[in-house]
């Protein structure tokens, strides 16, 4: 089943961000999450935990304690002044029953709840590899790094993981086939 | 891999065509190998190859079919090249010892492609009664292509079934490959490559067929004695058989030196001798570049015969000089004094030929003539005077001009309604730059024959290691031609003269094996083919039947006399 990790707090066509509701709750980059009614998939991008108030900022404390567990333990409150969020680069959506992957007519609405897809449903997404070429073409300051997770992270929900690599690895080449230094980079973030 | 891109294709399969089950489409279609990029009429396609598909597995001169959007068509490949869609690539480090990233670049970025001249279109329908006809456009763009599959070949070159002569198999596959010999034998023929390369062998593989097909006479002016009893295998130090060991008393065998096929413990059928007055004055012009003698010199031999006439010109020429009285006969004949002398000199070292005798009465072109209208096959050799050019191009050339003169006799005889058309006859000669070099072409037999095609039922069939000394008109009229490795340029050159396509055959012929292998194109097949020749040796010999003392013919012979 898949989790429930947050909720949707900004959102554009392209992409939204996410609020988790647990402190450090965020999926890991490349994950593959989606919201619900309607659906729409995206794959996580730029995770960050910040204070609530950016007038207040977080200070060390920890000099005196024995553990880092210790920190946490003696100051309850810092849960409360911190919160984690995660930009999701929007990847699909469903439309009448299909999947289809290119962007939605409308980015999610705000405070619509954000799932971390379940393996089944990730290796039915990726059953198909153009969300590859959104990924490459987000903008996103590392869009390699994701593109990259988000394969590497895939692969174990597929039965033959090697040979969704491979695939997804070829799909990469015809979309970078004028670019081999990139495209080299990014195929040595996946190489088993 | 293999198997990645075998379900590649049957999945293509699937989509481009009619339903038939991807499993008998691939022994009817062969394996798919890419997808046609780019191309011209002129320089052919260009087929960028499957990612699965390795192009060090495509050799240049195998057979592909391409599946275009309404003809099938046939060709062969001419050029394999590597190509990257990023130009960069060269510069870029790649990790080259990750197998996966390189997996993923293979077809990819870094992708194989080769050329293929499309030659044929196809019959839509597989035994459609309509054959293969010539291309005359190309497949569009992404039609898929496939190697050719042993159907495709026998539709294209025929089948041994049909009364083709299987010669060898196609570059890389196990197929027949066979020979139409009724039309090889309507024109004149070449067998080229240089020294050691299989050209005998190929020779006396191609007269076997045609002996068994019984499609023509032959005659054969054997200059190393390899084709009548048996032949040697210089390279594996043994012997091999020879026309008459496997056709018996279909071939006969004549020879110019009884003592040394005597000494070779054969018999021969008969001994040839020929008299001063069968040699023309002809005959000495096409000698004149082996005996260097000038132009004046040679042409002192019509002013000669001008003199005392056909029958007895040498003799008399000869009997001059001996007599000392060759000033005189200078000054008679209006011919420079020296140029007479040098005449006279190599005339005597002719004339000394134990073969050449001052006068014969028997006609041995009309002996052998009696041989081939019963249908057998003739094989002149030799012997010790097979090492002197001279004697070999007087022989062949004096013979051949007596025997040509009663097929143009017999031939127009035949068409005035006055008897049997001749028997086709195929003449095989050696060194034949040596007849039909550019200065000597117009004049000779050889290059009459060679001219007139086939309109006297005559055809050459020239073997020769260096084609580029052969007259270039000569050579456009030898219409089938089988070339073996040759590496000098002039010479490639030389034997692609006139061929469509010639450019990217260049580049097939200079990488033939340096045995065995030769391409073959022109009159008798519809496209040039790379074969490996099928072995001359105990296997063949089986296969061989109809020869005088094969059981099936032995049967039919019987049943020819008794019958009825
Ligand atoms: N079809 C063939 N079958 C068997 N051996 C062959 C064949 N073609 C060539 N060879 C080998 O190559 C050698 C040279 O062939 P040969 O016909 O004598 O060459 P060439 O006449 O061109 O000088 C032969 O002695 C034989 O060993
Ligand atoms: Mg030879």
């Amino acid at each position: 089943m898949a989790r429930r990790v947050g909720e949707v707090v900004e959102s554009t066509s392209t992409s939204f961000v996410a609020q988790c509701y647990q402190l450090e709750g965020a999926p890991a980059l490349g994950g593959l999450v989606r919201t619900d009614s309607p659906d729409i998939y995206g794959v996580v991008g730029q995770v960050t935990t910040e204070p609530l108030d950016s007038a207040r900022p977080v200070l060390a404390r920890g000099e005196d304690a024995d553990s880092e567990e210790d920190v946490i333990r003696d100051n309850p409150q810092l849960a409360r002044l911190l919160t984690s969020r995660f930009e999701v680069y929007i990847s699909g959506h469903v439309e009448d029953g299909v999947t289809r992957q290119y962007l939605p007519p409308r980015p999610p609405r705000v405070h619509s709840f954000v799932y971390l897809c379940s393996p089944e449903e990730v290796s039915k997404f990726t059953g198909r590899l153009d969300l590859l070429r959104l990924l490459l073409n987000s903008g996103a300051a590392h869009a390699d790094e994701i593109v990259g997770a988000c394969i590497r992270q895939a692969a174990p929900a597929h039965e033959q993981p090697d040979e969704f690599l491979m695939q997804a690895c070829k799909t990469l080449a015809v979309e970078l086939s004028g670019d081999v230094a990139r495209l080299n980079s990014i195929l040595r973030r996946v190489s088993p | 891999m293999t198997q990645s891109y075998e379900s590649n294709g049957s999945e293509g399969n699937g989509h481009d065509n009619t339903g038939i089950n991807s499993g008998h489409l691939a022994s009817v279609q062969g394996l798919p190998l890419g997808m046609v990029v780019e191309g011209s009429v002129a320089n052919g396609v260009e087929v960028r190859l499957d990612p699965g598909f390795s192009v060090e597995q495509v050799k240049v001169g195998t057979f592909v079919t391409i599946q275009g959007s309404n003809n099938r068509f046939f060709g062969v490949v001419t050029d394999a090249s590597l190509g990257s869609s990023d130009p960069r690539m060269k510069y870029t480090p790649l990790p080259v010892d990750d197998p996966f990233v390189i997996q993923a670049l293979q077809g990819t970025v870094a992708y194989g492609t080769i050329s293929v001249l499309p030659q044929l279109t196809m019959p839509d329908v597989m035994g459609d009664e309509q054959g293969p006809a010539a291309a005359k456009s190309i497949p569009s763009h992404f039609s898929r292509a496939f190697t050719a599959s042993q159907k495709d070949v026998e539709t294209v070159f025929g089948s041994e079934e049909n009364g083709n002569f299987w010669i060898g198999s196609p570059l890389d596959m196990e197929t027949k490959l066979c020979l139409n010999l009724g039309e090889l034998v309507k024109r004149s023929m070449g067998v080229f490559g240089k020294s050691g390369t299989g050209k005998t062998f190929l020779t006396r593989l191609l007269l076997a067929g045609i002996l068994q097909s019984g499609e023509a006479s032959s005659l054969i002016f054997d200059m190393h004695s390899e084709y009548g009893w048996q032949g040697q295998d210089a390279d594996k130090g043994v012997s091999v058989k020879g026309l008459k060991q496997l056709f018996g008393a279909k071939v006969s065998t004549f020879t110019l030196d009884e003592e040394h096929s005597r000494r070779r413990g054969l018999s021969t059928d008969e001994t040839v001798q020929l008299g001063f007055n069968h040699i023309e004055p002809e005959d000495i012009e096409l000698l004149r570049e082996t005996l260097n003698l000038s132009e004046v010199a040679a042409s002192a031999a019509f002013n000669l015969r001008e003199k005392y006439g056909e029958e007895d010109w040498l003799k008399e020429f000869l009997a001059a000089g001996r007599g000392g009285s060759l000033l005189e006969l200078a000054d008679e004949l209006q011919v420079n004094a020296g140029a007479l002398r040098a005449l006279y000199n190599r005339m005597g070292r002719i004339t000394r030929y134990g073969f050449l005798v001052e006068h014969s009465r028997v006609d041995i072109s009309a002996r052998i003539i009696e041989h081939l209208e019963r249908g057998q096959h003739v094989v002149l050799e030799f012997g010790r005077y097979g090492d002197d050019l001279a004697a070999y191009i007087l022989v062949s050339n004096l013979l051949t001009r007596r025997i040509h003169q009663k097929y143009v006799e017999a031939k127009e005889s035949a068409m005035g309604g006055g008897g049997k058309e001749p028997r086709p006859l195929v003449i095989v000669i050696e060194e034949a730059h040596k007849f039909l070099s550019p200065s000597v072409a117009s004049q000779t037999i050889f290059g009459i024959i060679a001219r007139e095609l086939r309109k006297y039922n005559v055809t050459l069939m020239v073997i020769d290691q260096r084609p580029s000394g052969i007259d270039s008109e000569v050579l456009s009229q030898v219409g089938t031609r089988f070339s073996c490795l040759l590496d000098n340029e002039r010479d490639i050159e030389a034997v692609l003269s006139g061929t469509p396509g010639s450019r990217q055959l260049r580049s097939v012929l200079a990488r033939l094996e340096s045995k065995q292998q030769c391409l073959v194109f022109g009159h008798a097949l519809p496209l040039p083919v790379v074969v490996r020749i099928r072995e001359y040796g105990p296997k063949f010999y089986e296969t061989v039947q109809g020869g005088g003392d094969s059981e099936a013919e032995k049967k039919r012979k019987v049943e020819e006399l008794f019958g009825d």
